[in-house]
């Protein structure tokens, strides 16, 4: 491998009785890095997802994640919940999955569920208020206040999550799976229902995420402006396989790209990208 | 029925204020309704005759009385309505009555607590109170219990005096044959019915909703049955008799020399022992509150209300559903075993026609009365269940039916329990309560 990847992606198959979703994907999200998986509807992009979450288990292949320290995780190997709290990937959801009935600054603090568990003595130092399980929480408060202030909520960390507006939902989303302290983020459309100004402020704050945390992320995305404007790498899927992978300038530029998009075949695609330029 | 009240409904909020002769033509379909339904049920009574043979015999002026009843009260239910307004209007309400309103509701619980503490006082010579009380507190602390799987984890659970069954079974069975104490078995109680509530827990994991209820309540009946057939061990129907008394850690109330009376040098009285039981089971309904009180601020508990609101998400965040959804049963289960040990030891005798399927609904009608997740609510819902059911003894056999009717104008009036909001666990700048209408009630 010549490059440092953090999610091996090899030779995945999915299949849901006769159909194929995804068939023999390979591909690789590099270390602090934003890889964003693209393609049209039923492309088989949240599948993919699925897999890598493990949320289904895959019909064929292996997903490998490498962490900092060089363990390697076979992540379809894991199952439910051990994805987040062992092989640390943590994701969100097309749509979008808060704790509506829970306060903003609660969700953040049940995203640390694992390290506070552990904290309150699996709930036995936490029932006589222990000392260590005091400044334990008031650490899992800090941690959640800073990711407030990051996406802008600290004001409203106390209003329930179904009350603040979608473009806010959307935040808090990713920053409860950073509080899980993740080393691959997979975010499924996070900016899908945004407006302009709110998928600006998105980037900002992927960007962000990259440049500050040693979090690498993988997201499906149908915004081409936030695609082409955070990702350092761009791969592009077409009914289960991958057509295309490369920079976003490459992908740009790909006639086979444009033409999975446009629904045309390849001469009729060069021609209008042509006509574009 | 429905149906008609129904569309009647429809055409009275698209014509603001209908005349009487809307009104009216209501009163005459849902009157023509009561007398098909009645005409049967209640028009013509069949019987068995002397040698056997079907008689039967017409009650037409009962029935005729059915139906100018509903003919008339479908009449004034219309009229009520017209007078309050349509669902949903804006009341103003002045801001010094809601002030006062605001002090009532924070007010209640302090003195509620303090009351609860004064009744044993206040009463004393009304043994028929001092019983009642114990009732409620004994519901009030297997509300709070199933509250933590009802209401805070969302799962359903319709088998919850099974709990109750095997904390009553579990004292019993150790006091009448190994002699142990109250005070030890107490917690054995507790253990043996949070072991049962992750048993129960196993098989109903993967299920949600309906089916978890299903399950729920077959277990309920499960326990029920093997302590009816297991007649060796439990003594099948004919119960547990001479069960041990509480002693007053390890001074018992009894009139002999080394009663405490005689110890303290009063007279004995029968009432001490009530007083005593009183106050027992007001600290394990205390004690089954401060610790629910705590958990929901603990991970575990945050867990348990996120399993609540999302299933799902949960998993994604990396917590382990099966563990958290075991601790819940267990939890509740433990306390419903605690209260069914202090049933045992206040009754001296149990039999398994004390653990029937109406406990279950019982328990489950104050939680969701409550509101679901609120401590302040079941603690309300089941003084109003348990103290309400009481107060219309004196209807005799309509007590029933009177009942249901009041819990139906309470579900009109508040469909998400007495105290439906939610209050958060953990706060930054300031604690206020999120509106039931955003809180989930889970899925099972």
């Amino acid at each position: 491998m010549k490059t440092d990847c953090i999610l091996n992606v090899d030779h995945l198959s999915m299949r849901f009785g006769g159909i194929v979703a995804v068939n023999d994907l390979t591909f690789g999200a590099e270390r602090r890095k934003i890889t964003a998986l693209i393609g049209p509807n039923g492309a088989g992009k949240t599948t993919v997802f699925n897999c890598i979450t493990g949320f289904y288990k895959p019909s064929g292949g292996s997903l490998k994640i490498t962490h900092d320290n060089g363990r390697q995780i076979q992540l379809e190997r894991l199952n439910d919940f051990r994805i987040s709290k062992q092989a640390r990937v943590a994701r969100t959801f097309q749509n979008i999955r808060l704790f509506p009935g829970m306060t903003a600054l609660e969700n953040l603090m049940v995203a640390q569920h694992n390290a506070l568990m552990l904290a309150s003595g699996l709930t036995f130092l936490g029932l006589i208020g222990a000392p260590s399980w005091r400044s334990a929480e008031k650490r899992a408060i800090d941690l959640s206040k800073l990711w407030l202030e990051r996406i802008g909520l600290l004001e409203r960390a106390d209003d329930a999550a179904g009350n603040l507006p979608y473009g806010d939902q959307r935040r808090l989303e990713i920053a409860r799976a950073m509080c899980t302290e993740p080393a691959l983020l997979c975010l499924d459309e996070p900016a899908a229902g945004l407006n302009a100004r709110e998928s600006a402020a998105l980037s900002e704050l992927l960007l962000r995420i990259r440049a500050e945390q040693d979090t690498s992320i993988l997201l499906i995305e149908h915004d081409m402006s936030v695609v082409m404007e955070i990702s350092d790498q761009v791969v592009v899927m077409d009914y289960g396989v991958k057509i295309s992978e490369g920079t976003p300038q490459q992908i740009r530029d790909d006639p086979k790209v444009i033409a999975a998009y446009l629904g045309a075949d390849e001469e009729e695609a060069i021609a209008v990208m042509e006509s574009e330029a | 029925m429905a149906g008609v009240s129904a569309s009647a409904r429809g055409s009275s909020a698209a014509s603001p204020a209908p005349g009487a002769a809307f009104i009216f033509k209501k009163a005459l379909i849902s009157a023509l309704v009561a007398l098909v339904l009645f005409s049967l049920m209640i028009g013509v009574r069949t019987e068995a005759g002397s040698d056997g043979q079907l008689t039967y015999m017409t009650r037409f002026g009962d029935l005729a009385a059915m139906v100018a009843t509903v003919f008339g009260g479908s009449i004034v239910v219309e009229l009520l309505r017209q007078w309050w307004g349509p669902v949903g209007t804006i009341r103003i309400v002045p801001p010094s009555v809601q002030s006062g309103l605001a002090l009532a509701r924070r007010g209640i619980a302090p003195v509620l607590l303090v009351f609860t503490f004064l009744v044993p006082v206040i009463f004393y010579n009304e043994r028929y109170i001092l019983d009642l009380g114990i009732l409620v507190l004994t519901y009030v602390m297997l509300g709070w219990g199933l509250n933590v799987v009802v209401g805070l984890a969302g799962l359903l659970d319709l088998g919850y005096v099974a709990f109750y069954a095997v904390g009553a079974y579990s004292y019993a069975l150790l006091a009448t044959n190994f002699g142990f104490s109250f005070w030890i078995c107490l917690p054995l109680a507790g253990i043996l019915a949070a072991f049962c509530g992750v048993l129960l827990g196993f098989p109903v994991l993967r299920l949600r909703g309906d089916y978890l209820a299903i399950v729920t309540l077959a277990f309920g009946e499960i326990i029920r049955l093997v302590i009816i057939n297991w007649q060796s061990l439990t003594g099948g129907p004919n119960g547990v008799t001479g069960i041990p008394r509480p002693s007053f850690f390890g001074i018992p109330l009894t009139p002999g020399d080394d009663g405490l009376a005689a110890r303290l040098g009063i007279e004995f009285s029968t009432t001490h022992r009530i007083v005593f039981l009183f106050y027992l089971i007001l600290a394990l309904a205390l004690l089954t509150n401060w610790v629910t009180i705590r958990l929901r601020r603990l991970p575990i508990g945050r867990a348990w209300e996120a399993l609540r609101e999302d299933e799902v998400a949960c998993r994604a965040l990396g917590i382990n559903t099966t563990t958290t959804k075991l601790t819940a049963f267990a939890t509740g289960a433990m306390f419903g075993g605690l209260a069914g040990a202090f049933f045992a030891t206040r009754q001296g005798f149990i039999s398994p026609e004390s653990f029937t399927f109406h406990e279950s609904a019982l328990v489950l009608a104050i939680v969701v009365l409550g509101g679901m997740g609120s401590q302040l609510g079941v603690a309300l819902a089941a003084l109003v269940m348990i103290g309400g059911f009481e107060l219309f003894r004196g209807l005799e056999q309509f007590r029933m039916l009177v009942f249901g009717l009041a819990m139906v104008l309470l579900m009109i009036w508040r469909p998400r329990g007495l105290i439906g909001h939610r209050a958060p666990t953990v706060f930054l700048h300031h604690s206020q309560a999120i509106s039931s209408d955003l809180v989930k009630e889970g899925h099972g």
